[in-house]
This record gives C-alpha cells, structure tokens and sequence, in this order.
C-alpha cells in the first residue's frame, strides 16, 4: 500500500500469538505461518517477540542465493523464493542474520514473510499487522508513527562488520536501559521469609 | 440416573474433542473456490466483541477477513477469533437431537427429544412442585436467547430458578456498580481510556483475556499516561507499568483502602465532587484511617512507598481510569474490592468526563447483555429488580401474564448445583454452560450432576457436562442464528446469521419455542424470528435501566452500535455514563459505601501454606468447549501447567517440568511445572480451561461472596510436592509442539 511503512516494537508485544496465527490464513501460503515469535526468556519474563522478514535493502539471502531464486521487487519487498527455481540448498537460511527464511520441507522449497503481497498489493494491510492486538506488528504511515509513539524507528543494523538497512523498522526504547521482572524484587517481605512460611 | 452412559475414553472417542486444523476442503480449497459472501459480524468470544467478517461459501464459514471499519478493533484480533470461523464445519459438531441410551448416546428425531423433555420437566414438577426443575443459561447466548431463556424459565416452566454462568465472571462487579452508582455498566467507552493520565489496573490480565484492551492501553502509555498495574503475578501488560504492585492474594481490598488512606491524609480528594455529587464519604473515611502504608503492606505485601506512590499518582492526575477485571471479583469479597476500588475513583472525582472512570471488564462474550435481560434469578428484563412491584407489573404486561405469576428470586448457579445436590433441584436444563469445568470444587459438582433425575442440555458439542444429559438437544452456534449482543463498553451489536445450523441441528430459540409449545405455553412464545424476540424485548426493557426501547438492528448497522441506554428511536445512545454528575439512584447521587478486609474463604496454614490462584490463557476461552477443539488454539498452550517462582520451587526441589502434586482441602491434581520469576513467591497459578484430572476446578472452593454469589476462584491454600512421576492423563496425550508455555520447557 503507497505510504505505508511496517514497524515491529517488542516493547508493545503481548505474546498472544495472533500474528502467528492469521500468517497462515494468507492466500499466497495457507496453512504455514511465517511469523518469528519467540518467548525472550519465559522463566526470567514475560518478554516476547514476533518477526516478520525485514526486507533488507541488500538482501543477504538473494546475495547467497546459488539459483537467483530470491528476487526484491521494485517496491522493496522480498519476495519468498520461485519456486521453479529453489533448489532447496538452506544457503539463504544459514546466512539471513535475522534467521528469517524457513525451508519449507514438503514444498522442498524457502518460503518466507512478503509482507503479504498479496494483500498489499490490492490495497489492504498486511494480516499480521491488521489482527495484533497490541499493534506491536503496526503497518502505517511514517507521520503517524512519528506523532504517536514514543520509541524511535531504526532500520539500520550491524551484525559484526555487515552493516544492514531495512525496509522494516524497529521500535527502540526511547529512555530505559534495563527492566526488573522479578516479582520477589518488588514484595515488601524479604522473599525468603516468604518462602520459609510456606514451608 | 445422570451417571455417564459410557466411558469418558468412549465419549471422547466419539464426540471429541478432537482437533480440527484446517478450513472445509482443505488449506488449498479457496483458491479452486473462493467466498461467496463476506458476512460481517462479531467474534463469538470474550466481551471485547470485535468486529469480524466471515467467509461463507455453500452454507460453510470457510474463513474470516478483519473487519477495519469497526471501530471498537479496527480490524484487530487475538488468535481465538482469528481461528473462531473452524467451529461451524468441526467434526464434532452435534448434527442430530442426542438420547441417552444403554452404551452412549443414540440419535433421535427432534419430536422424540422435545416430546421427552417436556413430559419428564411435567412429570418432575406435578410432584415435587415448579421449583423442582432449574435453567442454567450462559453468557455466550445472544441477547434474544438470553430474554427468551428468562421468559422460558419464568412463563413456561414457572420455576424461579434460573442463574447463569457470568455467576462466576463479574457479578460481583455488577452489585457493586449497582450499589455505588444504581447501574450495572462500565460508565466509560473505551476511546477514554488513552485519554487518562493514570491508569490503575487491578486483578485484570488484559494481554490475555482482554488482548484488544493492550491497543488502549499502549496509547494511553504513547500519549504520557502512567500505568499502574495491581497483580500477584508479573503479566505482560505489567512490563511497561510505571509501577507494579505484587498484591497477596485477597488483599485487594485492603491496598485500596490503604490507597485512600494516603490520598485523604494528603488531602488529594476532591471535596467539590464529593459534596456535590456523593453520599457516605464520612463512613468511608472513617473506614480507611487506620489503614496507613504500613499496616497496608503488612497484609498486602505490597511495599509501603510503592502504596504511596500509587495513591499520589493516582490522586494527583486530573485524570485517572480504574480498570478492573476477575482478579479483584472473585473473591468471597469481591464486591467489596471493587467498592473499595470505585470509592478511590468516587474520593477523586474521576466521573463523568473523559479519560475519567472506573471500568469493569466484561469476560464473557455477552456478559453484559447477557445479565441484563433476565436470566440472572433477580433481574427482569432492563436490568429491573425482580422484587421491584413496578417492574413485575410491566414486564408481566409485555409478557401477557400477572405480576405474581412471574416467580420470585430463585437460586444463583453455585446454589443451584447445591440444592440439586442435596436433592432440592430434581431436574436441569442447561443452555451453553459447562459446570463441571467452570464451577469450583468439581468433585462435588460431578456428585450433583449424577444426582438428577432428568437433565436436558443445548449445546452445539457435547461439553464435559453434556455428558450426563438425558437429552442433548442439537443448537446453534454465534453465526447460525442472527441476534444482539452488548460488548463490555455498553455498546449493543449486531450479530448477523452467517450460515444456517447444519444437519438436524437447529437455531436455540426454535428449541426453546417449541418446548414452550409442547409444555402448553406457546401462545406466550409467538415468534418466528429473533427480530420479532428483540422488538419484545425493546418493549420490556422500556423504562427499565438498561433501556434498549430505542435501539433496533438497523439502528446498529447504521451506527456500527448504539450504547445502552436509549430511551427512544431518535437518541443517539449514551457512551458516557454520570456525566454532570448524575448518577442512577434515586437521589442522582453516586454512593459511597464501605468495606472491609475479611480472610479467604479457605486460609492458608500448616498444612496449605502456599496460595493458589486461577485465571485463562489467551488461546482458550472458558470452559474450552469450543476452544479445545481448534487445533491451532490448543498447540498453542496444549495443557495447563503450574507457574511456580524459582525460589520456592527450589525449596521444594522442583525443577522446570517436573510433575507436581497439587493439592488442596477438596482434591488435589497433578501437573508439569513452569518455573517462572514472575509470580509471588507464596502462590502458584493454574489456568482453568480444562477438565477431569487435570482440572483447577478440582482443587477451588465453594465459598460464594454474601452479595454477589461469586465464588472465590481466585484464592483457595494448597500444598505442592514433586509428583513421582507423571499422572495416568499424560500418558493418553499426544504430545504437540509445546510453541506455546513460553519456550520455558
């Protein structure tokens, strides 16, 4: 859609899993979701994350492609591999540095997010960024986010010396440098008198 | 005799549930052929009630698209809606009328099923009495389905037992509204909440049971706001919270109170709003003085700056909004902590303006519509008191009987299993309830259900309950059958009929109907249509506080909602309650009234040291019914699991996965552990949704709140010690990529 930009913040994800959920409802790939989603640490945190593919500008998958099978279209976006000619070797899968294509074992085909061409293409927003509910996944204009969130959007990474810039862009915290979650850091009674009274 | 007509391995055989993954014809089948028709209309689930659009083809929902233009979510849904639409083509749905036979269930004609059921409701009631049978109803049921089941009850069985299952969501929520502010209804629309300055959440996991709410939330966070988040567990909301206080649980009640105890030592109330538009703050304040930060913290556990803090950003904003949910309701004194709550909302003056309030949040899909139309056993139809003359007079005119025909108050849901138990109740019909998996102290619950001489159930698939019917009458689901619901801001929707019931299943209120004919009463139950049961019940809410007179079906399209109430076809509805300053009483006045901290129904000692609370996931909905058969939903979170923090589990020599015993003065269950640092130290959680051996209802208590009749799921004392190996039922289950329970496995 003209305008739109795509925007991930961690910081609003819930964990619910929505995105995963309705990435396999799309057209071009029904019944196999593209979502990265990963809970950050469980056992220290509530933390989540949900991915889609960032759709570098250089992409390193199409760079390491041995079959010119991934190809960026003229508005930015990666496209999953063609299928006749993925020859299945897992190059794009090893070297991605957001891990984002997945080989696709019954296709033997990479199939990975195009922010779903297909909706986008015909005017709607992606279905991930459309259903979350915590709009962690945001597919918006870049003057909306500028005037409602207090992060910044930032496309530019470094995975050691390989500098990457993005289509999509995350959200990074606008002040705090560390989050608390332990629960017994925040009771009044030292938590282990807490323990020993349930003894 | 209710016991099981077979093998619960047999019945799950047979009727499931079993997973179904996939569309009709298949994950590629769209493409060879596309939608017909884009229905728009609201997910089945929880009381958000998001707009959604469903793909029809052939009289099969095959799909859904977000629906944008819906203002309440914009398009936006959590996974349960999101995979809703694999309900209608699942292969257990209920497709025929059920009879009970000598090995299971046997098919039968819908003649012989109704025809059953009336002559054993008939003969039970010609010799125990009417009150000898009771209707459960259930807050998934539309509007119309809900009047007409209150009426059914009423006029065709004459019983004045009739309860429902938000009996154990927000009822206490409810009195309490009704008794500060003489209405039963979130005063604000949920465009307030991003406008609040402060936002003071308490006992609702918003992430998981309200997921749509976090949008609010979050933007209230983007335009300055400060959160305040009240939990005994550290939620996924409570990572962006300002402050986070770790309340013990049922102690609620007393962290407000030492709250207001700060705000008026400090003199952050405000006197104008008081004076003018309260009564009883003298008693309350009284009520409060001795409640300083550290007696407080002693007893919530909360620490007392972080109580100070709280009360002063709460106090000093011009704008705050108390957001409340399960977690301070239900409890045998959950009344009185949402009293303690909106008296912290009343002292401030945080009425009747934007961004300014004190909100409940509905659980169930219809929670609000669903109490306010009669099936709650004191309520007539507007939300009127069943003991209010008046209101006896008018709705017996809309029904065509007299007013002292119209039974009295009968039993709420837990009463009514009790008085079935002990034999009171001989016979139940029941409609979209699963009481063996949602009400507490399930052993006993079970006990009741084997007890009755004839149970009849509506339902679109066999629930755990179901199970020991006599007759399973084959209904509809949400988008078979068009109707009303009102979602959790008061806003009253519009459900459309997607598809009609397949097979021999039928829509409820044709069920209904017709036992209605076949029980001699049908000149009282004319209708041909849930049109034709809305305009009725228009009629019977006039007047009334919950005043629908106004709204028609069009009325809803056209306005995409219209919120309750609305007096008359040409007002616009009313988002914002109180606002002036007027509240509901009589005297226009908001009430203050006071509470008091009284011990748990079930306290924690020697023997049952460690506090033990319930609550949801965000991939199930109650019961689970519906949602333990949608494959993608239970991968998601495939079996409750046990949180525990890591410093007890290490003084019990429990690690991430090991089976635990859990076990309370009723039962105790046996279940995997998921060690995890953000929850109390003295309490554990288990999530609800299902059933048998691995139920969390096996280990709560039936100690019901004096008010409300909410039991106290929220805390009951349990011990824990590392199982020995694991429990028979996890040696049946395939075991599924766990992709949910957090990757802590």
């Amino acid at each position: 859609m003209f305008g739109m930009e795509f925007y991930v913040d961690p910081s609003r994800c819930i964990g619910c899993q929505s995105c995963l959920q309705a990435c396999e409802e799309c057209e071009t790939h029904r019944g196999y979701s593209m979502i990265q989603f990963d809970f950050v640490d469980r056992r220290e945190s509530t933390a989540t994350a949900a991915y889609v593919c960032w759709h570098c500008d250089d992409p390193t998958c199409a760079q390491v492609c041995p079959a010119d099978a991934i190809k960026k279209y003229d508005d930015g976006i990666v496209g999953s591999s063609l299928k006749p000619r993925c020859i299945a070797c897992s190059n794009c899968v090893l070297a991605c540095p957001f891990g984002i294509p997945k080989l696709m074992a019954p296709q033997e085909q990479m199939m990975k997010c195009d922010m779903c061409y297909d909706r986008t293409s015909a005017g709607k927003r992606p279905m991930c960024a459309t259903v979350c509910p915590s709009q962690a996944l945001a597919y918006v204009r870049p003057e909306q986010i500028a005037r409602d969130r207090r992060e910044k959007p930032v496309n530019t990474f470094y995975f050691g010396n390989q500098k990457i810039t993005t289509k999509v862009f995350m959200m990074t915290p606008a002040d705090e440098d560390s989050v608390s979650i332990d629960v017994a850091d925040y009771t009044w009674e030292n938590a282990d008198a807490l323990v020993r009274q349930t003894q | 005799m209710a016991k099981l007509p077979a093998p619960v391995a047999d019945l799950i055989a047979q009727y499931g549930p079993h997973l179904n993954y996939a569309p009709p014809g298949g994950w590629q089948d769209e493409s060879q052929h596309p939608a017909q028709q884009l229905v728009k209309t609201h997910c089945c689930f929880c009381g958000q009630q998001c707009g959604i659009q469903l793909k029809v083809r052939d009289n099969q929902v095959i799909g859904f698209e977000p629906w944008e233009e819906f203002p309440f979510n914009r398009g936006m849904l959590c996974p349960k809606g999101v995979k809703r639409y694999l309900q209608g083509s699942h292969p257990d749905r209920l497709l025929d009328p059920l009879i009970r036979g000598e090995k299971g269930f046997r098919k039968a004609t819908w003649d012989e099923a109704l025809g059953t059921t009336a002559r054993r409701l008939r003969e039970i009631q010609e010799s125990y009495g009417p009150d000898a049978v009771a209707v459960y109803g259930g807050a998934s049921l539309t509007t119309e389905k809900s009047y007409l089941l209150g009426k059914f009850a009423r006029v065709a069985l004459g019983t004045r037992h009739i309860d429902y299952n938000g009996r154990l969501c927000m009822v206490s929520a409810g009195v309490a509204y009704k008794l500060a502010f003489g209405v039963d209804r979130a005063p604000n629309p949920w465009s307030d909440i991003p406008k609040a300055q402060v936002l003071l959440i308490a006992g609702a996991n918003i992430a998981e049971c309200a997921p749509i709410t976090t949008d609010y939330v979050w933007r209230c966070r983007d335009n300055g706001g400060k959160i305040i988040l009240i939990d005994p567990r550290f939620t996924p909301v409570a990572r962006n919270a300002d402050l986070y206080l770790p309340v013990r649980p049922g102690t609620d009640v007393a962290l407000f109170m030492g709250m207001l105890h700060v705000i008026l030592r400090d003199s952050l109330e405000d006197r104008e709003f008081i004076q003018a538009h309260t009564t009883g703050f003298e008693q309350v304040a009284e009520s409060v003085r001795s409640w300083d930060p550290r007696k407080t913290a002693e007893l919530t556990g909360v620490p007392p700056d972080a109580i100070e803090r709280a009360a002063r950003m709460f106090g000093e904003a011009d704008r705050a909004i108390a957001l409340h949910a399960r977690g301070i309701e239900h409890h045998s004194k959950g009344v009185e902590n949402c009293l303690a709550l909106i008296n912290l909302a009343l002292a401030t003056g945080n009425f009747g303006r934007e961004g300014a309030g004190c909100m409940m949040i509905t659980g169930q899909g219809n929670g609000q519509g669903g109490r306010e139309h009669g099936q709650k056993c004191d309520q007539l139809p507007g939300q009127r008191s069943i003991h209010d003359p008046e209101a006896r007079r008018h709705v017996a005119g809309v029904w065509g009987i007299l007013p002292e025909e119209i039974p009295q108050a009968g039993y709420t849901a837990v009463e009514i299993m009790e008085a079935i138990h002990r034999g009171e109740i001989k016979a139940l019909i029941s409609a979209c309830f699963n009481p063996l998996v949602s009400l507490p102290d399930s052993n006993f619950t079970r006990e009741a259900l084997e007890k009755l001489d004839f149970f009849a159930v509506t339902d679109f698939f066999l629930s755990e309950t179901a199970q020991f019917a006599d007759v399973v009458l084959a209904g509809s689901l949400q988008e078979e059958e068009e109707g009303a619901t009102c979602s959790t801001e008061g806003r009253v929707i519009h459900i459309a009929k997607a598809v009609d019931p397949p097979g021999n299943a039928r829509t409820d209120s044709w069920i209904y109907c017709e036992l209605a004919r076949r029980l001699g009463k049908e000149k009282f139950f004319p209708y041909s249509c849930p049109h034709e049961i809305f305009d009725e019940l228009r009629e019977a809410s006039r007047g009334g506080i919950a005043d629908y007179y106004g709204i028609t079906y069009e009325k809803i399209d056209r306005q995409l909602g219209v919120f309750w109430p609305c007096p008359s076809l040409e007002h616009p509805g009313t988002p914002r309650l109180f606002e002036g300053g007027r509240f509901f009483h009589p005297d226009g006045k908001a009430h203050f009234i006071t509470a008091a901290y009284r011990e748990s129904g079930d306290p924690v000692d020697d023997s049952f040291p460690i506090y033990l609370t319930t609550g949801r996931v965000v991939s199930q909905y109650l019961s689970g019914t519906q949602t333990r058969r949608i494959g993608a939903l239970v991968d998601q979170y495939p079996e409750p699991r046990v949180e525990i923090h890591p410093r007890l589990a290490g003084a019990l020599g429990i690690r991430q996965d090991d089976w635990v015993v859990i076990k309370t003065r009723r039962s105790e269950i046996t279940l995997q552990a998921m060690v995890v640092r953000t929850i109390r130290p003295d309490t554990v959680f288990i999530p609800y949704h299902w059933p048998h051996d691995r139920s969390a209802n096996r280990l709560t208590h039936r100690t019901l709140d004096p008010r409300s009749k909410i039991p106290e799921f929220k805390v009951s004392a349990c011990s824990l010690r590392k199982a020995a190996g694991p429990p028979d039922w996890a040696h049946s289950l395939v075991q599924i990529g766990h992709r949910g329970n957090g990757g802590a496995r």
